[in-house]
């Protein structure tokens, strides 16, 4: 443990600031996946297990239109959309029926599916590494220097379209009529039906709103590294660690969490390099103990 | 007809000579190694899945982080061949070292389960994930005593004890299936016991037990080391079966194998995760040596298990040749 490496830094700005940065690249990269986790958990009351399956879709789709079109916007919006769509599918066909189904059977039947997509997306592209097909040309300029610090501009443009998503989100889910039926449908559908609503609608909706934030979450990812079978996995993983930080079904809460672990994860790589995922398991098992429902999450 | 009551003793051991004497009978007439190395893994494997189906199948708990045991056996028996105690107790080490490792992931299992069993549902789920992925972070950053994601390297010494050599894959073989055989009968006793249907009881309704005076939290925390434990000693069999231990045995994908398992053979018949294993075993042996698409293959089986078949082949059997 390198304390004093820590120390070192957060008494320096140039540190301090660039590792602040950088952690809220990843907290804001990490707030797009979880909060569609978060809202399929919350609406639907699937724990999505494929959640990282597709997330690794939208890099692999995102991808595939950099290669075809070379245009960086085009290929985020159409691979993140493309996983909407999947969603959709994926909700319609295998979802739906197990609504009702114990905890067992949804994680049997997601983790099926995450073992096919790793599978199906090595026949179709290979097994190699897809390298990234770099960034595109309003990015290729120097890096910011704040006060010594360096901030590539991708990450700053990262930060700021997560921003908008997360701002969006809110918007929708606190103001628009379709967040009320959803907010109704999360905490009373029953009720939602006899008043003459379709559910099913409403989850389908969801649930394809989530897979476009894990498609928007992957496509982002393809353009700053590579590629790759089962690289929804980890992220899958911290995810389950926002979520359930945050408290489950909570888009605030997950946002406060992304933070947290994003924080966590780019000062910890400082302190304790090698155990900076042990860190957010340690978090993680913290709150568990001391506030199972999250930090924003109502006590059923 | 005492002998023929399903927690007979006697009757149970009978089985377990017969079948041990079976399969050493099979042993020498099918001298294929990749056969006798499909049997032990599947009693390994086997012994992971029911002591997960403790959890799963009698008592409705879904334990996510199940492979921290095994694990946790299989780093403490290596960790004790590797260390110089060897020398000094010589050829009662493989004893002693499978003794303590059963010892030492039962000690966790008490740690983690008196925090865990706290929470309910999804809850409990999270929180035994947690705590897995903090000992996979653990095992990780003690690179000096684990050899981190390298493993545990270097192999260790297997000294022979009682005229058993465990480097002969014939004595590894029948000492395995002896073993697992020795601990399944044990287990089967406990299942029918009345602590057995206890955990049945706290399943079924957890409100009644409660209301009756029954401690349900204890059966719980007992029902957690018990099959942590037999967790921990299928690792330490894999740990000799591999000669080493790896981190990803502690990882959350570890997890899921007993998962597939008990899902494949049935959780509510007791030997349905031994049948899972058998099946998972197969499985891989066979597709695995035709594709390299094995994940597919699994993700297929599993899907159409649990939308066609909605409960495991073993289960599935019973209810229509048997329990009708």
């Amino acid at each position: 443990m390198e304390f004093f490496a820590l120390l070192d830094c957060i008494i320096s700005p140039a540190c301090l600031i660039s590792q602040t940065a950088g952690g809220l690249k990843i907290a804001m990269l990490l707030f797009l996946v979880a909060s569609g986790l978060t809202l399929v958990f919350g609406v639907l009351g699937v724990i999505n297990f494929a959640h990282g399956a597709l997330y690794m879709l939208g890099a692999y789709f995102s991808w595939q239109v950099m290669s075809i079109t070379g245009h960086f916007g085009l290929s985020v919006i159409l691979g993140a959309l493309g996983v909407g769509l999947f969603g959709l599918l994926f909700e319609r066909i295998l979802i739906s029926r197990i609504y009702n189904s114990d905890l067992l059977v949804q994680i049997l039947l997601c983790y099926s599916v995450v073992l096919i997509l790793d599978d199906l997306v090595m026949i179709i592209w290979g097994d190699e590494f897809l390298s990234s097909l770099g960034l595109p040309e309003i990015f290729q300029v120097p890096p910011l220097f704040i006060f010594d610090a360096i901030i590539p501009p991708f990450h700053i443009a990262i930060i700021t379209i997560s921003f908008i998503v997360a701002t969006f989100l809110w918007f929708i889910m606190a103001k628009t009529k379709f967040g009320r039926l959803v907010r109704a449908a999360a905490i009373n559908p029953k009720m939602l039906e006899a008043l003459g609503v379709n559910t099913n609608i409403i989850k389908a909706a969801v649930f394809m709103l989530g897979s476009f934030l894990a498609g928007l979450g992957g496509a982002l990812a393809a353009s700053l590294g590579s590629v790759v079978s089962g690289m929804g996995n980890s992220i899958l993983i911290e995810s389950f660690i926002v979520t359930v930080i945050g408290g489950m079904g909570s888009i605030s809460g997950a946002f406060l969490a992304s933070l947290i672990i994003g924080m966590a994860r780019s000062f910890g790589a400082i302190a304790m390099p090698l155990f900076t995922d042990g860190l957010m398991f340690l978090i993680m098992v913290l709150v568990l103990v001391l506030r199972p429902q999250g930090l924003m999450g109502n006590k059923k | 007809m005492p002998f023929l009551k399903k927690d007979n003793f006697q009757r149970d051991a009978l089985i377990g000579v017969f079948v041990w004497f079976f399969l050493i009978i099979f042993y020498h007439i099918f001298p294929y190694p990749g056969i006798h190395d499909i049997i032990q893994k599947v009693f390994i494997l086997g012994l992971f899945a029911m002591s997960l189906n403790i959890l799963i199948g009698y008592l409705g708990l879904i334990a996510f982080g199940h492979a921290a045991f095994f694990a946790t056996g299989a780093y403490t028996l290596g960790l004790f061949l590797q260390s110089n105690l060897v020398t000094n107790f010589g050829g009662f080490s493989i004893p002693i070292a499978m003794v303590l490792a059963v010892i030492v992931s039962s000690a966790l299992a008490t740690f983690i389960g008196i925090i865990c069993i706290r929470l309910k549902d999804i809850y409990f789920s999270f929180l035994t994930l947690a705590f897995q992925m903090l000992i996979y972070s653990i095992i990780l950053a003690l690179v000096d005593i684990t050899g981190g994601d390298q493993g545990l390297m270097g192999g260790f010494p297997k000294p022979p004890f009682l005229g058993i050599d465990l480097g002969n894959p014939f004595d590894f073989y029948a000492f395995t299936i002896f073993i697992s055989l020795i601990t399944i009968i044990m287990l089967r006793q406990l299942i029918e016991s009345p602590f057995g249907y206890g955990l049945r009881m706290i399943r079924d309704n957890s409100e009644r037990p409660a209301s009756l005076g029954f401690n349900n939290q204890r059966h719980k925390l007992i029902a957690f080391i018990i099959a942590g434990s037999i967790a921990g000693l299928a690792g330490s069999l894999q740990a000799l079966l591999d000669v080493g231990a790896y981190p990803e045995w502690a990882f959350w994908a570890k997890s899921a194998e007993p998962l597939f398992m008990i899902l494949l053979g049935g959780m509510h018949s007791f030997l349905g995760p031994l049948m899972g294993a058998l099946i998972f075993e197969v499985l891989n042996d066979f597709v695995t040596a035709n594709t390299r698409y094995y994940g597919l293959v699994l993700g297929l089986v599993i899907l159409s298990f649990v939308l066609g078949l909605r409960k495991g082949l073993l289960d599935w059997l019973l209810i229509k040749f048997y329990r009708k």
